[in-house]
């Protein structure tokens, strides 16, 4: 295990159908703070969070801390300490806030409702109402909520959190992701650019299902360049 | 008025029975995406079991023979379920098409060796003498095991809203049913709430079979199927995936039946629950409980 390294992927192979979704794809995030992982529309972020999972099927190794996970299946993959807040949020719409919570408790965790609650009171205000009547911000309160709840999460995947959001809720997620950091690793999927720039430190890029880019946040977005040949757009 | 009150109560157990059989099959349609086409078989071997363990008793210990039957019945159903889903269910993870055929081909198996061990004719079946008599009611005599079996499935029905609203299990087989790989993602092992609901529906199923031996007072081999298939209609009204669904919709299709057997023709009722599943899908596509779309 290299110093500082938390997750460790390897020549991440996914196939889904004919198509080889992911080819060859190798990072590394160490451990503490957010790293990004970024790309345009379509180039497999979304399905290299699935893929260390274990939700699609893959080959090529992932180990977290040391410890390789793809031979097990997804709940054991999450006990080991990953937490996961999908793109489209997955909040069980028929359970109320509360439910959805406890839901995500895992028992043996340290909880932190504490946390929670101070990063999204609403959530409390609002415990016995079902999920599926909440607002896009609110429901990705829930999903956040679930991931940071269990306090031996040590590294939590998010993707697009600021999807579809409100500036205001964007501000208020931007805030929680940075105050989650404190306390565990995130790799995170953002579109935002502008977001991505205030929270990343590292980040990797994604090109057509591989690597294109691994670096420093300052290197990419400093030079519009780089920047428009990975992303599409020069971020100022 | 005395026969509406009896067509009524007889409806009400035919549907009492519908649901013990549909709630399971609902709740392993919702999390499992599985047509289990073996509840049926479920049904007719707790329900013989259920004899086998009567007959072997003493003969005019008619409570003790019964309630040790209803044991039997429960325990067989709950067994059978379970390992219906470990062994054949199981390995056939995902692949859908294989698990319905899996469920067909136990269901004509059993089926043909309970004919086989049994004989196809009807098994006179012993009971209380409580529960060949009959109370008055609004000017009817309602059969004693009419009013046996409502009671019995109501208590049913509240138990499983318990589990389902109360219990962690509870609240993993609800939020299963929603979106079973979000459940995962949040590293809980859905396979044991699949085997749970396999288990408690198996127990329902038993548990109708050994009531519908009292109800209609005979086994035999063919029964399961044909409850079956009434069974998956409430489950369809109901709203698939959905307990109290299907607890209404049992009610509504025992009472058409029953009242449109008696006052139109023999059969038509049966008829008439068709129509009402077509009508029931054309303005509700999910079912009562479900979204109309
Ligand atoms: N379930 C699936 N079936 C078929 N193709 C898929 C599936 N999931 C993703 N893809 C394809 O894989 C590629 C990467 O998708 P995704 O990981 O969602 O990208 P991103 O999150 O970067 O937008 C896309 O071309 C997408 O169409
Ligand atoms: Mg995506």
């Amino acid at each position: 295990m290299n110093d500082g390294v938390l997750l460790d992927v390897r020549n991440l192979d996914v196939f889904i159908g004919e198509s080889h979704i992911l080819q060859n794809v190798s990072f590394q995030v160490r451990e503490g703070g957010i790293t990004g992982l970024l790309g345009r529309n379509g180039v497999g972020k979304t399905t290299t969070l699935r893929g260390i999972l274990g939700l699609v099927r893959r080959t090529g190794s992932v180990t977290l801390a040391g410890d390789e996970l793809t031979a097990l299946d997804v709940p054991q993959v999450v006990r080991r300490g990953v937490g996961y807040v999908p793109e489209d949020r997955d909040v069980f719409g028929g359970l109320t806030v509360d439910e959805n919570l406890r839901l995500a408790e895992r028992p043996g965790s340290p909880l932190r409702y504490e946390l929670v609650y101070d990063l999204f009171p609403e959530l409390r205000t609002r415990g016995a109402q079902r999920a599926g009547t909440l607002s896009g911000g609110q429901q990705q309160m829930v999903a956040l909520a679930r991931a940071l709840l269990n306090a031996d999460n040590r590294i939590l995947l998010i993707d697009e959190p600021t999807k579809g959001l409100a500036p205001l809720v964007v501000g208020l997620v931007t805030n929680a992701l940075k105050r989650a950091a404190e306390v565990a690793t995130i790799l995170l999927v953002e579109q935002n650019l502008a977001v991505a720039h205030k929270l990343v430190r590292d980040v990797i890029v994604l090109d057509q299902g591989q690597v294109g880019f691994i670096g420093n946040v300052e290197q990419l977005m400093g030079d519009p360049a780089l920047a428009r040949k990975h992303l599409g757009v020069a971020h100022g | 008025m005395s026969t509406v009150a009896l067509l009524a109560i007889t409806g009400l157990g035919l549907g009492a029975l519908y649901f013990l059989i549909a709630a399971g099959l609902s709740l392993i349609w919702g999390l499992m995406r599985v047509l289990n086409f073996a509840h049926g078989a479920f049904f007719t071997v707790a329900a013989y079991a259920g004899w086998v363990a009567s007959e072997a008793l003493p003969a005019d210990a008619l409570w003790l023979r019964w309630l040790v039957s209803l044991v039997v019945g429960i325990v067989v159903g709950a067994l059978f379920a379970t390992l219906t889903e470990t062994i054949l269910i199981r390995p056939l993870y995902a692949r859908h098409i294989g698990q319905v055929l899996v469920t067909v081909g136990l269901a004509l198996a059993t089926i043909a060796l309970v004919e086989g061990g049994f004989g196809s004719d009807p098994r006179k079946i012993a009971l209380p003498e409580w529960m060949t008599a009959t109370t008055k009611l609004a000017g009817a005599a309602i059969p004693n095991t009419r009013l046996l079996v409502i009671a019995i499935a109501a208590l049913v029905l509240a138990l499983l809203l318990y589990f389902l609203q109360r219990t962690r299990y509870g609240l993993i087989v609800r939020a299963g049913v929603e979106n079973r790989a979000m459940v995962m993602a949040l590293g809980i092992d859905v396979q044991k709430a699949f085997t749970l609901v396999f288990a408690i529906g198996g127990m329902a199923a038993g548990l109708a079979g050994v009531l519908a031996a009292a109800y209609y007072g005979t086994i035999d081999p063919g029964r399961g199927t044909a409850m079956l298939i009434f069974a998956f209609i409430v489950v369809v009204i109901g709203g698939l995936g959905s307990v109290t669904g299907s607890a209404i919709a049992a009610v509504i299709v025992g009472l058409v039946q029953q009242f449109l057997n008696f006052y139109a023709a023999a059969g038509v009722g049966d008829f008439a629950v068709i129509l009402l599943l077509a009508g029931v899908l054309l303005v509700r596509p999910g079912g009562l409980a479900g979204s109309s779309t």
